[in-house]
């Protein structure tokens, strides 16, 4: 048996979570005092993924960065390889919220689009 | 001079002057312009590229310029007029309005109601009397952020940020993304001013310290910054000798609170509030000055943007209903009464609230002083207590509220006061 | 070969220089930062005494009088802000008031017009917020109030419109003596000048030890300062000083003549010439002492704190005049306050010393006249919208706190001895000056910067040196 220990983010309170791990699986969640503090356990000590947001440059547009995101959550173990594979990207104007700025970013199997629009 | 007549002018174009603009049109106003001093409509959120922006408005995690791009395209769509790189030089008390721009030059605009949504401004240095050299490498958390996610220039290699706000800890996890080295985040209070979120996403993803009770007491380097050294600091807020460290680096940050930007206002006779530095107002949002509305961070610093939306739609709606109503709009016969904060909670928004002229209900903002756990947010009418709702916990940096309903006020004829306080369980 | 190398562009420097210009000579101001006004110039109480301070019969008080009789005429003639806005020295004590009648007698002696001592009911009339405690003042309408960049910059400018030559980054090492003339050596090479003005500020009396065996000893002494936001216009409007005595020297609080309110300076004695760092210690005892004789100082409106050195010489005196034992070789030393008012003065004196050792003519197309940068903030709402319509960048604002516009900062970097920085732009045109501490306006001034100077904004510096604001580009080292 193994225990992980983590905050709640659910809220302020933050209350302290021990996670009780049977190999890959979540036996029992303590310390929290909602429900959201228990679902929040088992996905983060399962499958903890992340958002990563960034910007890159653009070209001939009235803004020198656009801001961009992963489409989807990602892997957390992932996000510094999608920094990397960001590196050195540049697109050109206009780009508009939405757009696929890289696709499968490091094969994640998920894009990178834009939040922003630049024209 | 160019002199022109609209009957709603908003100051600023970021979340605020955005969801009052198109709340106003919504609400039967034509004549609206919007004046914004940047380059782009959707103020500060456009260099908040981070996500979580718009689960109460949208139902859905956006990033801030997401969040802006949906109110821009309703500005678009509601086709509200709107002078860009315009700076607003004074407003006289005749709701006259002078600005300024490379196309127009100076102008005029008379306006039968005025928003004003300015936002708010960081804390610098100088503000927070840190001792020590004065080099380049020390920036506000938000001019950091303006450098990173617009122009995409990094400011610093190794860095040191003062101050857990949430703006601070989103810049520890940007700068490390972008390859910087954070070495820790010092806050002067016991307890962070940033959401658990972000403290957990932010800092604890990278390993980065959270070092509680302390701050900055020296900056090294003549031209560049060279190191920082931190020290803890008693109950008093006063650093302990003998409890510095020394940390090599090129970079500092300052995330040490946010003060809104209310010149414009004072000049115009507005009446501020101590507490949060923005304008006193009633439950419309109006100012002591008539026709004036005010709303978004430059009434009181908000933490989440889909409360600023919901305000400024409000402050939308009733200017809208002044200009078409005139100086007697929503007559009265009952006193406003105050709402006094105290016992723990710091002030209200609004100051004051009308049990004729509000809605069926009224949401009260306000914040906390400090972290409480385990306790009551009451509510009373005179000395009768009318809410006292259990909370695991508040704290300063989560602005909380209460709902006031009409019909419990009509209950109480004459009522000439309604606390907002804390109580221990 | 130059006639005169002045070394240090601080407004003793500037201020010789543009004095000088008005000879036929061969003049370079050699300055080891990389703009003027970089030292004690431009960290002081900005203030033009009116002269009842200095011991009577001193170079001090002789140089003070008469630069504060000039200040006005020339603030004119070089268009740089001043304003007589009277000083006062507060007496809160009935017992010391032997002490003020003493300084009066001292002004009195020095030459200050006008001088008097009022009672408190005047006192109170003058300045409603003064301390219940003060029972009289030494009043001095005379004393005035002046920018100390403004000044030092329009002399180094008008000096350079009269062909003097600026040398910045230019550090001098030594120097040698070679025939009549010297070698004055730096870290852009070597120089020769017939004459060596020594206005160095806080290292006078290295450079000066270089070349006598009568020692000089200048100890850098720390004044630590707050200014607070122009939204405490008016809470004074005098320069208010407390008459030292045995409850201390106090603080002085003066109105700025841009409408902040400044409060300062400490006195600490440090080793360090570059030691410029405020402390704990200094920002507290400032913050004790500033609420001494004004009552309810706004203090949690201070918006900076900062520190300047002042250069003061053992024998607490101004060292002006050619070295013994070196010829040509003119010390400008020592100059501690009232420096900042006595330098047209000082100026004056320098260039009389080297014109009667040189026995230069008159430069006949010497202009005595500079027009500083056009503050649109002086200009009615009509011509205002004119000036727009002819340069739409004064149509732009950049920084909101001071309300600067793109065309002054255009004409800052652009005009003769233009900014390079961003501190350059600051002390020019007070654009991140403000309460948000160039928060908002730093990436847009970098921006113009970079494009007036054709540099690429990561070039572009606080104030010169390695003090780089862009150290590089997103994720470039991952």
């Amino acid at each position: 048996m193994e225990t992980r220990e983590l905050i709640c983010i659910g809220c302020p309170m933050g209350c302290p979570l021990k996670v009780e791990m049977n190999g890959e699986e979540v036996s029992t969640v303590t310390g929290n005092t909602c429900k959201r503090g228990d679902d929040y356990a088992r996905k983060e000590v399962t499958n903890p993924t992340r958002i990563v947001t960034s910007s890159v440059i653009v070209e001939g547009g009235s803004l020198a960065a656009v801001s961009v995101k992963t489409k989807e959550d990602i892997p957390k173990g992932k996000i510094f390889d999608i920094m990397k594979a960001l590196k050195g990207v540049k697109v050109q104007a206009p780009v508009h919220i939405g757009d696929v700025i890289v696709s499968n970013v490091a094969d994640t199997g998920v894009d990178i689009i834009a939040t922003k629009n630049v024209n | 001079m160019l002199r022109q007549v609209y009957d709603i002018v908003v100051v600023g174009g970021g979340p605020a002057g955005l969801a009052a603009a198109v709340s106003a049109k919504r609400n039967g106003i034509e004549s609206i312009l919007v004046l914004e001093r940047d380059k782009e409509l959707g103020g500060i959120l456009n260099q908040c590229i981070h996500n979580g922006f718009g689960l109460h408005t949208f139902k859905e995690e956006l990033t801030g310029p997401e969040y802006a791009g949906r109110f821009i395209a309703q500005l678009e769509e509601e086709k509200i007029e709107y002078k860009l790189n315009t700076m607003v030089m004074d407003i006289s008390d005749e709701k006259v309005i002078t600005a300024m721009n490379r196309e127009d030059g100076m102008f005029e605009i008379e306006a039968k109601a005025v928003i004003l949504a300015m936002g708010c401004r960081e804390r610098s240095r100088g503000a927070l009397n840190i001792p020590g050299y004065r080099p380049a490498g020390i920036y506000s958390a938000g001019t950091a952020q303006r450098l990173v996610n617009m122009e995409g220039y990094m400011p610093g290699r190794e860095v040191v940020i003062l101050g857990s706000g949430d703006i601070g800890l989103i810049m520890a996890r940007r700068m490390t993304l972008e390859g910087a080295k954070v070495k820790v985040v010092a806050e002067l209070l016991p307890y962070s001013g940033g959401l658990k979120r972000n403290i957990v996403q932010c800092l604890d993803d990278f390993g980065i310290p959270l070092k509680l009770s302390h701050t900055v007491v020296d900056i090294d380097g003549k031209e560049r910054v060279e190191g920082i050294t931190i020290a803890e600091v008693d109950e008093n807020r006063k650093p302990i000798p003998g409890t510095e460290e020394h940390y090599t680096c090129d970079t500092l940050l300052l995330s040490c609170g946010l003060i809104p930007e209310n010149e414009i206002s004072r000049s115009l006779g507005v009446e501020m509030s101590p507490i949060t530095s923005g304008p006193l107002v009633n439950e419309c949002l109006e100012t002591n000055v008539e026709g004036v509305f005010a709303c978004g961070n430059v009434l009181h610093v908000h933490d989440l943007v889909d409360f600023v939306s919901e305000e400024a739609g409000a402050a939308g709606k009733h200017a809208a209903e002044y200009v078409k109503n005139g100086a007697k709009h929503q007559p009265s016969a009952a006193k406003d009464i105050p709402i006094v904060a105290t016992e723990g909670a710091r002030y209200t928004v609004p100051k004051t609230i009308n049990p004729e002229r509000m809605d069926e209900k009224h949401t009260v903002r306000f914040r906390v002083g400090d972290v409480y756990k385990n306790c009551y947010v009451s509510v009373y009418f005179g000395d009768k207590r009318v809410i006292h709702r259990k909370r695991p916990v508040v704290a300063p940096g989560e602005m909380e509220e209460v709902v006031l309903k009409k019909e419990e006020l009509a209950a109480f004829p004459d009522l000439s006061q309604i606390t907002v306080k804390i109580e221990e369980a | 070969m130059y006639d005169v190398i002045i070394i240090g562009a601080g407004v003793s420097g500037a201020a010789s220089a543009r004095e000088l210009s008005r000879y036929k000579l061969n003049i370079c101001v050699v300055e080891k930062e990389e703009d003027v006004c970089c030292g004690t110039s431009k960290a002081n109480s900005a203030i033009a005494h009116a002269g009842f301070d200095a011991e009577s019969g001193s170079l001090m008080a002789k140089l003070n009088v008469e630069g504060s009789q000039m200040m006005a005429e020339l603030s004119r003639e070089l268009d740089f802000p001043f304003k007589q806005n009277g000083s006062l020295v507060v007496c809160l004590h009935e017992e010391e008031m032997p002490n003020l009648k003493k300084l009066y007698e001292r002004g009195i002696e020095n030459g200050v017009k006008d001088l008097r001592i009022i009672n408190r009911k005047e006192l109170v009339e003058l300045e409603p917020n003064i301390s219940d405690e003060a029972v009289a003042a030494l009043y001095a309408p005379t004393g005035g109030i002046v920018c100390p960049f403004g000044m030092n910059i329009a002399f180094a400018e008008n000096a350079a419109q009269n062909g003097v030559e600026f040398k910045f980054d230019t550090e001098v090492s030594g120097f040698e003596k070679k025939d009549d003339a010297w070698i004055v050596k730096t870290n852009q090479g070597d120089f020769e000048t017939r004459y060596i003005v020594n206005a160095a500020g806080v290292y006078a009396d290295k450079f000066h030890n270089m070349v006598s065996e009568k020692k000089l000893h200048i100890t850098p002494r720390r004044g630590d300062y707050c200014l607070l936001d122009r939204t405490t216009e008016g809470f004074v409007t005098h320069t208010i000083f407390q008459l030292p005595g045995k409850y201390g020297k106090g603080v002085l609080v003066t109105p700025t003549v841009h409408g902040n309110t400044l409060v300062g300076p400490t006195a600490i004695d440090i080793e360090n010439k570059e030691g410029t760092n405020t402390t704990q210690e200094g920002i507290d005892e400032l913050i004790s002492k500033a609420g001494t004789t004004v009552k309810g100082l706004p203090i949690r409106q201070v918006i900076t704190s900062f520190a300047g050195l002042r250069a003061h010489e053992d024998g607490h005196e101004f060292c002006i005049g050619e070295v013994e034992g070196a010829k040509g070789f003119i010390d400008c030393a020592g100059i501690e306050s009232p420096g900042l008012t006595s330098a047209p003065a000082i100026g004056k004196m320098v260039a009389g010393i080297v014109r009667d050792l040189t026995g230069a003519e008159e430069n006949p197309d010497f202009v005595g006249t500079r027009k500083g940068i056009l503050d649109p903030k002086t200009l009615s709402n009509e011509e205002r919208a004119a000036l727009i319509k002819e340069n739409p960048a004064y149509g732009n604002i950049i920084c909101r706190c001071e309300m600067v516009t793109e065309g002054e900062i255009i004409d800052a970097i652009n005009r003769p001895l233009g900014a390079k920085s961003l501190d350059g732009v600051k002390r020019r045109t007070r654009a991140g000056m403000g309460r948000c501490q160039a928060g908002f306006c730093s990436p847009r001034t970098i921006e113009i910067l970079a494009r007036e100077r054709g540099v690429d904004p990561s070039e572009i510096t606080k104030s010169g040196g390695n003090s780089k604001i862009i150290v590089g580009i997103n994720k470039d080292r991952i």
